[in-house]
């Protein structure tokens, strides 16, 4: 193409315009120290304590649910580790009537969120009472089908936009997530109907074995909000400092009437992709391991508060011995449900059984019943 | 009372459920300014506004998902897949997802949505618009399937399956959208959903049908009258869950029994309930039962129609088969 087509054609400087854009969002780097200060949040030394808590106790959530799952204690279950601050800073900017749409990594935000932990472990060993939500934690149970909890986030945002409520419903997906049709899909809806929708993508870098830049040749994922006309932001998932502030920040345009979000949190698991048998040694090397080891969200913060004399070992033990003790006396818990019947689970298909269902009922009753 | 075609008498039940329940929302392609493809929801928003009746973009996935999220901030959703065959886009929605939401959080959430969509044939659409695809949803655990042949059942059982608190999927025959008017009440009415009706007694044989096949099959009925023989026709009107009671009683009285459906042999419902006679009827059985369906190929180019549909003809020569086992 001739030079002076170039000038006022050229789609391919226009890719490369709207690519640079998204930089990385940041506050903290990985040596704790703030590197955006104008962007520091308005949180107290308090909600500052508490985030770090909540971090540290997920952290041990994550160990010893790994190890219950290798006891055989446990059953589906998907590590989070390295994930701390894009899973629990974007929580701690909602609040408690938000929505969470949650996918099937995303149990310590449901957690967090009123779940209790008991339950959340009998959702892993597959039990229905796990899924009981109480009345009044707006969570639905971690979602199965990578894409489906996108959709159902725009209609959750559309039914709050009707109550004229002013909160949110968030959700989350990871890298791979994002090249599902329900995941144009339910951006693009809440972008159309303007609701107060906030979608995250956490991007792990891979999905199981994928690598990232298998799923896309778009340099990052935030840019894919433009295909909605939403605003979207690219965030150093690593730095709670970082996604915080863009979840509060998408939090407070959607309560506005301003519409949805699509945060991008550039994050990492450190371990296997679920404890299904996935070995991450297939296809990851130990370099890459170390390289994003360095970047821990925990220790970056970690430092940050021990400058401000708002940390020290002695409150990270406390921490985790009170994680440790919780999470035993949640097993234990979740050991003492009754086991599920036939009848259970023939009673929760509807308000009133229809004729086939009400016929298995009483076969399954006298079964059970002997 | 007033003469109604089904498509009026469908307006008129949505009409009642948006006046007598503030959480019925309507939405879908082209269902607001526009009124539908089939002007089903014809002057429902200039009624009810905008946010009660409301277009989407062009994706059931995505409607899909929304009936599943505005029913967990307590709506009532009836949103409208513009054609059957496109239900393959939001089958994750409707079997993943709407199916199994009262049961995966233990009777936490449920969901009250009705699924309306067009299908059927007869009237020569383009591709993929009047496949039979009933027999997907018949077999999703968790799903109510109604399809009604006539206004007066249309209006009754659209009304209960909006006021039903799991979801219906509730499929309207492109042909009888205005093929005849009847008698249909005003006011609001409900027929309970998993409930057959005999359309026509007879006691030699029982034909079951649902859909368009109900008319053929009366239309059959008829001529074998003629020929002396006394024909039941049973309209099943909810293909899931089946109404075994009403099936068997017919079964015992007249000793014979025929399927009819106008999708594929290997699709739809008619095998079941064959099945079902045959676990509880067998004693009563003079003959096999039979069933008439169409052929096991994709659903004919528009021009072959004619050839491929089944008729009453069809029904006829079947249900002379049985008569004369």
């Amino acid at each position: 193409m001739g030079e002076k087509i170039t000038k006022v054609f050229n789609p391919a400087e226009t890719l490369n315009e709207i690519e640079n854009k998204f930089e990385m969002f940041q506050i903290l780097n990985e040596k704790g120290e703030v590197v955006n200060p104008e962007a520091l949040p308005d949180l107290s030394d308090d909600e500052l304590v508490e985030l770090m808590t909540r971090m540290v106790y997920t952290r041990i959530l994550d160990q010893r649910s790994i190890s219950l799952n290798r006891q055989g204690r446990l059953g589906f279950y998907a590590p989070t580790a390295g994930q701390e601050a894009s899973q629990l800073a974007s929580h701690f900017a909602l609040e408690k009537d938000d929505w969470i749409l949650p996918g099937y990594r995303d149990v310590p935000q449901i957690v967090w969120h009123g779940l209790p932990l008991w339950k959340a472990f009998l959702f892993s060993r597959g039990h229905f009472v796990g899924n009981q939500i109480p009345e009044g934690v707006n969570v639905v149970p971690p979602q199965i089908i990578i894409g489906a909890q996108y959709v159902q986030t725009a209609g959750v945002a559309l039914g709050l936009k009707k109550r004229g409520s002013k909160t949110v419903a968030i959700t989350y997906t990871g890298d791979g997530g994002s090249s599902q049709g329900d995941f144009y899909e339910g951006i693009n809806f809440a972008g159309a109907q303007k609701t107060p929708a906030i979608f995250i993508v956490q991007n792990n870098q891979y999905a199981i074995s994928t690598p990232r830049e298998v799923q896309t040749a778009a340099k990052t994922i935030a840019q894919k909000g433009i295909a909605a006309g939403i605003p979207s932001t690219l965030v150093d998932g690593m730095d709670a400092l970082a996604v915080y502030v863009a979840t509060k920040d998408a939090r407070d345009r959607a309560v506005r009437g301003e519409g949805p979000s699509l945060i991008e949190t550039m994050c990492y698991r450190y371990g296997p992709h679920t404890m299904s048998g996935d070995d991450p040694t297939r296809y990851r090397t130990s370099d890459i391991d170390n390289e994003w080891a360095a970047k821990d969200p925990i220790v970056r913060f970690r430092i940050f508060l021990e400058g401000k004399g708002l940390w020290n070992e002695q409150k990270e033990t406390e921490v985790i011995e009170r994680a440790k003790e919780e999470i035993k006396e949640a097993i234990k818990k979740a050991d003492e449900t009754p086991k599920q019947k036939v009848t259970d689970l023939i009673s929760n298909m509807f308000e009133e059984l229809p004729h086939n269902l009400k016929e298995q009922y009483e076969i399954y009753k006298a079964k059970e019943s002997k | 009372m007033a003469q109604m075609t089904m498509i009026q008498a469908i307006t008129d039940a949505l009409r009642c459920e948006l006046k007598n329940d503030d959480n019925v929302l309507v939405f879908g392609e082209d269902v607001g300014v526009n009124g539908g493809v089939f002007r089903a929801t014809e002057g429902l928003q200039k009624e009810f506004g905008v946010d009660r009746v409301f277009d989407t973009p062009l994706a059931e996935s995505g409607i899909g998902g929304l009936a599943v999220g505005l029913c967990l901030t307590g709506f009532r959703p009836v949103p409208e897949i513009q054609f059957f065959g496109f239900v393959y886009e939001v089958m994750d929605s409707i079997s993943g997802q709407l199916a199994r939401y009262r049961y995966r959080t233990g009777n936490t959430f449920n969901m009250p949505v009705t699924i309306r969509s067009p299908f059927g044939g007869g009237v020569h659409t383009p591709e993929m618009h009047s496949d039979s695809l009933e027999g997907l949803m018949a077999q999703q655990p968790g799903l109510k399937v109604v399809i009604p042949s006539t206004p007066y059942d249309a209006k009754g059982l659209l009304i209960s399956s909006i006021r039903d608190n799991d979801p219906v999927v509730f499929l309207e025959h492109l042909k009888l959208y205005r093929s005849f008017r009847e008698e249909v009440p005003e006011e609001s009415y409900t027929i309970p959903l998993g409930k057959a009706d005999v359309k026509r007694e007879g006691t030699d044989l029982s034909i079951f049908a649902y859909g368009l096949m109900v008319h053929e099959s009366l239309r059959a009925a008829e001529e074998l009258a003629k020929e002396g023989y006394s024909v039941e026709v049973v309209d099943l009107r909810t293909i899931s869950p089946l109404d075994i009671d009403t099936i068997v009683a017919s079964v015992e009285k007249t000793n014979r029994a025929i399927v009819v459906q106008e999708a594929q042999k290997q699709a739809g419902i008619a095998a079941n309930v064959v099945a079902e006679i045959n676990e509880r009827a067998i004693l009563s059985l003079e003959a096999p039962v039979l069933r008439v369906a169409a052929p096991d190929t994709i659903y004919p180019f528009p021009q072959a129609e004619n050839i491929w549909l089944p008729n009453y003809k069809d029904i006829i020569e079947t249900a002379k088969k049985v008569l004369t086992f």
